[in-house]
């Protein structure tokens, strides 16, 4: 044993535990832009509510390796639990919040075990058959979710202090900053400890966690609820911030968004989720106000893009081209 | 404990018409080496797949430490005390040797689903990993992706992992396939430094290293037990050599 190898596993093993600087720069950018642009809070909102949404379909996809085209229908559930006790006068956001996750964790919890046999086509099939089918339970309760007319509801102030929606647009979008951050941290804990490495080793070789003696399907069921809460919340979030639920949060439109999302920011590092979201619709909206029609074209061509050419290929392309610029910068300079 | 360390009892497997295992009852006495050998398409890897949990068999049971497993899943078994290496490389390509082992670890200690603690805050852990690094060979790639290290440390790395959980039955699957030649030494001598409480069954085609290695060695043929004993008498069975070893065999 020497002391030297054994510093070198401990900072080996716990080598992305500490926060980097960039990591901070980019908190605090993103709590900059919310007040920078108080014009903007309401699409602010919409992309930290986003990368929420893209971030709990990171917990299963980019950890433990499990696709889904489904995650919309945890949006719905945690969007319609807040709304819905919203509308029985309970309207406290931060209930809302923990009531929108808990139910959507339940719905995870149970629907986690149609997950565990099959390829990814079969995973595929099945998370977007229980989207399709919670869709339809909540067209068919109008009683409880307002069917086809949606629900409208007035929320409480944020810790009793502060309003949000339509009168506070920037109270919003701090408050879903502050549940965005909270969770993220929470799932940056998660990513770097046993359970964390766990799942990684579930994505890489599942024959073999299993003969490490991983209980590996309790682990994916385990991992699916907390995705499912992640999203529930950010359904909540959702519902919260603009007063107004409908069935088409359950549109498979949504869940499909959710992974151009990801895939644009990339899978696995947990801010994918968040740099995708907010590229997404910063695209959306200033190519939507050039050319109202189009927009689907230049993110599918950025889709297509990004997939062939693969992200690390881009990513060196620019760092070159960024190099090369600050060179002759550097020259002309001199 | 006394009594076999691993004990099958009348296993048969059916695959359709196919009988892949024959009503094989062995047993494995703690501390054993024994080799398991036969022809390609013997059973070999069917019977592995039943003793280890993949499988479940037509009839039969399967005994650890006394208790029967035969209703119990893989990873059950695992944490019971039967770990196996796989013939062709069953890692993690994207984790480094430290992480692989490291989640072994916790995993037999059952802290491997603690989801708040960061991994390599405990001191207990981490020695663990450097002496099964140490004894393996591994300090100088420990922290490299394992795809990217040499074939022979990463049969090394299989043996290190099925270790790391603490078996009292390890099933060795051809540990030293594919294995260059001036890597080979390594894996002999990984495979004599194991230690000598843990019952091992080797699954070998290597005559070499299975009369190297083995006190007693079975031959199975046609998912049945033709024969088992001493190395120096099952070279002398005629059936064996007319069945296995063939004309140039040992002998």
């Amino acid at each position: 044993m020497s002391a030297e190898t054994t510093r070198r596993i401990e900072a080996h093993l716990g080598r992305r535990a500490r926060w980097r600087i960039s990591e901070i720069v980019f908190w605090l950018a993103l709590l900059a832009v919310i007040f920078a642009f108080p014009s903007r809070a309401a699409l602010i909102n919409e992309i930290l509510v986003a990368g929420l949404f893209a971030l709990s379909l990171d917990l299963i996809l980019g950890l433990a390796g499990i696709v889904s085209l489904g995650q919309a229908a945890f949006l719905g559930v945690g969007a319609y639990a807040a709304a819905i006790l919203a509308s029985w006068d309970q309207a406290d956001p931060t209930l809302g919040l923990a009531a929108g996750a808990l139910a959507a964790a339940v719905v995870g919890f149970a629907t986690a075990p149609l997950l565990l046999r099959g390829a990814d086509l079969t995973r595929l099939m099945v998370t977007l058959g229980v989207s399709l089918l919670l869709g339809e339970l909540a067209n068919r309760n109008g009683w409880l979710t307002g069917g086809a007319d949606g629900l409208e509801f007035s929320m409480g102030k944020v810790l009793g202090r502060f309003p949000i929606g339509f009168t506070g647009q920037r109270n919003a979008a701090l408050y879903s900053f502050a549940v965005l951050f909270v969770l993220f941290a929470l799932a940056r804990r998660l990513r770097q400890s046993p359970f964390g490495l766990a799942l990684a080793a579930i994505r890489e070789n599942r024959l073999r966690a299993g003969a490490l003696g991983i209980a590996t399907s309790w682990r994916i069921v385990a991992i699916y609820a907390v995705s499912a809460a992640y999203a529930g919340a950010a359904g909540a979030l959702l519902a919260q911030t603009t007063q107004i639920v409908s069935l088409d949060l359950f549109d498979f439109h949504r869940s499909a968004d959710v992974m151009l999302m990801l895939i644009i920011g990339g899978a696995g590092w947990l801010y994918g989720g968040i740099i995708g979201a907010g590229v997404f619709i910063v695209l959306r909206d200033v190519i939507s106000a050039a050319t109202p029609e189009y927009w689907e074209f230049w993110i599918g061509l950025l889709l297509v893009v990004l997939v062939m050419v693969g992200r690390d290929r881009l990513q060196e392309y620019v760092r070159r081209a960024a190099s090369r610029v600050a060179l002759r910068l550097a020259r002309d300079a001199a | 404990m006394s009594g076999p360390a691993l004990e099958a009892r009348g296993l048969v497997r059916q695959f359709g018409a196919l009988l892949a295992t024959g009503n094989v009852s062995f047993a494995l006495e703690p501390g054993a080496r024994q080799a398991l050998i036969g022809p390609n398409g013997a059973g070999k890897t069917t019977l592995i797949n039943l003793l280890t949990g993949v499988i479940r068999p037509t009839e039969g049971r399967v005994f650890l430490q006394g208790r029967d497993v035969t209703a119990f899943s893989a990873s059950e078994r695992v944490r019971l005390g039967l770990s196996r290496t796989f013939q062709i490389n069953q890692l993690f390509p994207h984790l480094t040797p430290i992480e692989s082992l490291g989640l072994a670890i916790s995993e037999r200690n059952r802290s491997g689903a603690d989801f708040w603690r960061v991994a390599g805050t405990r001191p207990a852990i981490v020695a663990e990993i450097e002496d099964l690094l140490t004894r393996f060979g591994l300090e100088a790639e420990m922290d490299q992706p394992t795809h990217t290290l040499p074939y022979g440390k990463q049969r090394l790395l299989e043996i290190a992992l099925a270790l790391a959980t603490r078996p009292r039955v390890l099933l060795l699957d051809e540990p030293a396939a594919g294995v260059p030649e001036e890597e080979r030494q390594d894996i002999l001598a990984a495979l004599a430094a194991l230690p000598s409480d843990v019952a091992i069954l080797l699954i070998e085609h290597d005559m070499d290293l299975v009369f190297t290695f083995a006190t007693r060695i079975s031959v199975l043929v046609a998912g049945r037990l033709l024969t088992e004993g001493k190395p120096e008498d099952i070279a002398k069975d005629e059936r064996v050599r007319a069945v296995y070893l063939g004309e140039d065999g040992h002998g």
